[in-house]
């Protein structure tokens, strides 16, 4: 019996992954009363939000996939973001995206030559471009920003134009050849049904409102999935990760396919500070990626190297801080939703017999039990750790069945005894 | 047996000369490459340099030198202890700022004669360093997270939690909250002034403990340990080092030292924490400074100088008229070359010994 039970879980496991924990969160939003956990103001905000970290992460797989470890991210991300918002001030919005993508592949280049070129310790490499890229921004804005209107040493002057925003006609209302489609999931949300309601808010917020920005940084990822997996440079670019010199042998050239990774993995970072810039700002500050680089380096992590995992890790993220952000009042809701998920989760390891798991979603469970019972109001400084807290948990509880590329991290040397 | 060893000594004297030169010849590489870069951006690098040179070498200036050397110093060493077991602690900077919190804390709720009040705070100040450093500590041995990882994580997450501790529990409310600091502590609490103003015996402080560095990393039986367990992990392990202990020591002591790093500040300048009144990124100037004097004592004492020297003369260069963020650019590019140079040449060293060799094992004669 249990185990027939245990069986059709496995078979429609894609539909139990997504229905039950929505219906979970519509239970919630409907016994505590708070709407916003899946309006689609909440919703929208996570998508922006997200994006940055989404382009981080998968800069992080691109670099990764081909060998090298790439903490400068961060670093990278700020080269985007001035670079982007100069580029918005001097000539306009997409031409500011372009200038952050070709900021972040400069890092991404000098990255490569320092790692690739010359086998520099790769942590070392990063935390170098890291600062590098920190001070050197500062001292082009002295040159370049200061004495401008609205500019100065830690932010430069306002774009000259923004980037459209879109609505996805008949789901979301948006226009057909100047006439207003139907907003389904508008209507949908507003009935606040069971579990119905709670698609259309999250489906709206999803499709109405979107920044162009936003819908390119999406597609990329099944692009970049596509190419590492299905065509052949992919295959070579991976390979290169994951056994540089039997690649080597079969005539893969992984000096140039890990310089080519990199530039592509400093391009993603550039466009990751360039939509902080251009997109979620409308100028360059000083500061503005604040550790998103990192965060997008653990979502990689417990992506587990791969794109649909960075793409679930960043919205995670992004609905994590856009609840913080738009709906703090609903914290608690949440802290009652993660409640009942890891009690559900118990019951599952239960049957399944694993002991060790059963014990720290146990703990989960009373912690945030407690937490949604006496917490009010998360305080603010607090709440900023969330994701590295997150990472950090997750790290230490599934480590195991993450599997990094085997050579990320490892110099490689042409010729070289190994 | 006797010849051998002595040729040791030379070949080891002869690669750390190639260090020596090659790390000067990256400084020059990377003042090249900043002459370029002033260059492109419209400034005169000769007028720069030369800006730098004249101030910094002034007195007042080389007293300023070592007083930003103190905290680098620090850092630089509690990176250096993690870096010989290959262990790359990048969590010095949470370490210290909330080592800095609590020790300024925990300082104002004790009263103690003056040399003894000074030294529980450092003590302190190290136990809390090495209480956060635990943490990546734990989560590598027990359950193998890379420290990488973690110690960034646990940067951030110190950043927010020493926020919290600061703003609800910590803070000095006693002047309507335009005070930004805790509680100013007791004078007893006071490291005294070498030179009145200028520099303090937290000075002193650093170079004792890169004199205690080199002494347990180089000639004790535990740092012998140490090293051999970074430079080959499989032989410590099957010669019987216990490879977690190692690492969870080396943490934890590089933790007690980087809790050092902020208390030149709290106990010489604003005798207090405050998020204004220490200074962050440490840390990460610590890890640069370690990677350009490779680790070793004398490499670490001469690579903070060098960017104390750099640093004070910051605030001139910026009335100058070039932008005083450079010399943080010069320093990160020297790093960068620097790393870059020594290993190519420690490469190319290695390969002419190892031919040397063979070209002697060619020629000897051996009885068969």
């Amino acid at each position: 019996m249990m185990l027939r039970i245990v069986a059709l879980f496995a078979k429609y496991r894609f539909a139990v992954l997504v229905i039950v924990p929505l219906s979970l969160m519509s239970g919630v939003r409907l016994w505590t009363g708070q709407d916003p956990l899946t309006s689609s103001d909440t919703v929208g905000s996570a998508l922006r939000l997200a994006v940055p970290i989404l382009l981080a992460g998968m800069a992080g797989l691109w670099a990764e996939r081909c060998g090298v470890l790439n903490i400068g991210i961060e670093g990278m991300m700020i080269l985007g973001t001035w670079f982007g918002g100069w580029g918005a001030w001097q000539f306009g919005a997409w031409a500011g995206l372009a200038f952050a993508v070709v900021g972040g592949m400069l890092g991404g280049l000098i990255h490569a030559v320092a790692t690739v070129r010359f086998n520099i310790d790769q942590v070392i490499s990063g935390v170098v471009l890291n600062l590098f890229a920190f001070f050197g921004v500062r001292y082009l804005s002295d040159l370049v920003f200061v004495g401008q209107q609205g500019g100065g040493v830690s932010q430069s002057p306002p774009q000259r134009s923004v980037i459209s925003r879109v609505d996805v006609p008949f789901l979301s209302g948006g226009q057909v050849g100047g006439w207003k489609s139907p907003n389904i999931l508008g209507w949908l949300e507003q009935r606040r049904w069971f579990l119905l309601g709670d698609i259309g808010g999250i489906g709206r917020g999803l499709t109405s409102n979107l920044s162009w920005a936003s819908v390119i940084a999406v597609t990329l990822v099944p692009i970049s999935a596509w190419i590492l997996w299905r065509t052949r440079l992919g295959l070579r670019l991976r390979s290169s990760g994951e056994s540089p010199h039997t690649a080597e042998s079969l005539g893969v050239n992984v000096i140039r396919l890990r310089y080519f990774g990199l530039v592509v993995s400093g391009g993603f970072a550039g466009l990751a500070g360039g939509t902080l810039a251009i997109v979620a700002s409308s100028y360059y500050r000083q500061g503005q990626t604040a550790g998103r680089g990192f965060i997008g380096l653990a979502t990689m992590i417990f992506g587990n190297w791969r794109p649909s995992g960075v793409l679930a890790g960043a919205m995670l993220f992004g609905y994590a801080e856009g609840v913080k952000l738009v709906a703090a009042k609903s914290i608690p809701a949440l802290f009652l939703f993660i409640s009942i998920a890891a009690l559900l989760l118990v019951i599952v390891a239960g049957v399944r017999k694993k002991r060790v798991r059963m014990l720290s979603l146990l703990t989960i469970f009373v912690l945030s039990g407690m937490a949604y019972l006496t917490v009010k109001t998360v305080p603010e400084s607090l709440t900023q750790s969330v994701p590295y807290v997150v990472t950090l948990i997750i790290l230490a509880t599934t480590n195991q069945k993450l599997r990094a590329p085997a050579m990320a991290g490892v110099p490689y040397r042409r010729g070289d005894p190994h | 047996m006797k010849s051998g060893s002595l040729r040791n000594a030379f070949s080891g004297a002869r690669s750390s000369l190639v260090a020596l030169g090659s790390s000067i010849g990256g400084i020059f590489i990377a003042l090249i490459i900043c002459a370029g870069l002033l260059l492109i951006t419209g400034k005169d690098p000769l007028r720069a340099y030369s800006k730098i040179l004249e101030t910094g070498l002034d007195g007042q200036k080389l007293l300023e030198m070592l007083k930003r050397a103190t905290p680098l110093m620090l850092s630089a060493t509690a990176v250096a202890v993690g870096f010989k077991l290959n262990l790359f602690n990048i969590g010095v900077e949470g370490q210290y700022l909330f080592a800095a919190l609590i020790a300024a804390e925990m300082g104002t709720h004790v009263s103690l004669p003056a040399p003894v009040h000074v030294a529980f705070i450092l003590l302190v100040a190290m136990v809390a360093g090495a209480a956060w450093a635990s943490i990546a500590a734990l989560l590598k041995v027990v359950r193998g997270v890379n420290e990488v990882i973690s110690t960034i994580m646990l940067n951030f997450i110190a950043l927010s939690f020493i926020q919290w501790l600061f703003e609800n529990f910590f803070r000095d409310d006693s002047d309507g909250g335009l005070n930004v600091k805790t509680t100013v502590l007791a004078r007893s609490a006071r490291m005294p002034d070498l030179v009145a103003g200028r520099l303090n015996a937290m000075f002193l402080v650093a170079l004792l403990v890169v004199a205690v560095y080199w002494v347990v990393i180089f000639k004790s039986r535990f740092g012998f340990q140490l090293r051999a367990s970074g430079l080959n992990p499989n032989a410590a392990r099957t010669s019987g080092i216990p490879a977690k202990r190692m690492a969870v020591t080396a943490l934890l002591i590089s933790g007690s030292i980087a809790g050092l790093v902020a208390m030149p500040y709290v106990l010489g300048e604003a005798f207090a924490y405050g998020p204004n009144a220490t200074p962050t990124q440490l840390g990460f100037a610590g890890i640069a400074v370690a990677l350009l004097g490779r680790n070793h004592p004398v490499g670490i004492i001469g690579a903070a100088l060098l960017f104390g020297f750099l640093d004070s003369t910051s605030a001139e260069l910026q009335l100058s008229g070039v932008p005083s963020s450079i010399v943080k650019v010069i320093q990160a590019i020297i790093v960068l070359t620097v790393v870059i140079v020594n290993e190519a040449s420690m490469r190319m060293f290695n390969k002419r010994t190892a031919e040397r060799t063979a070209a002697k094992l060619k020629t000897a004669s051996f009885p068969i």
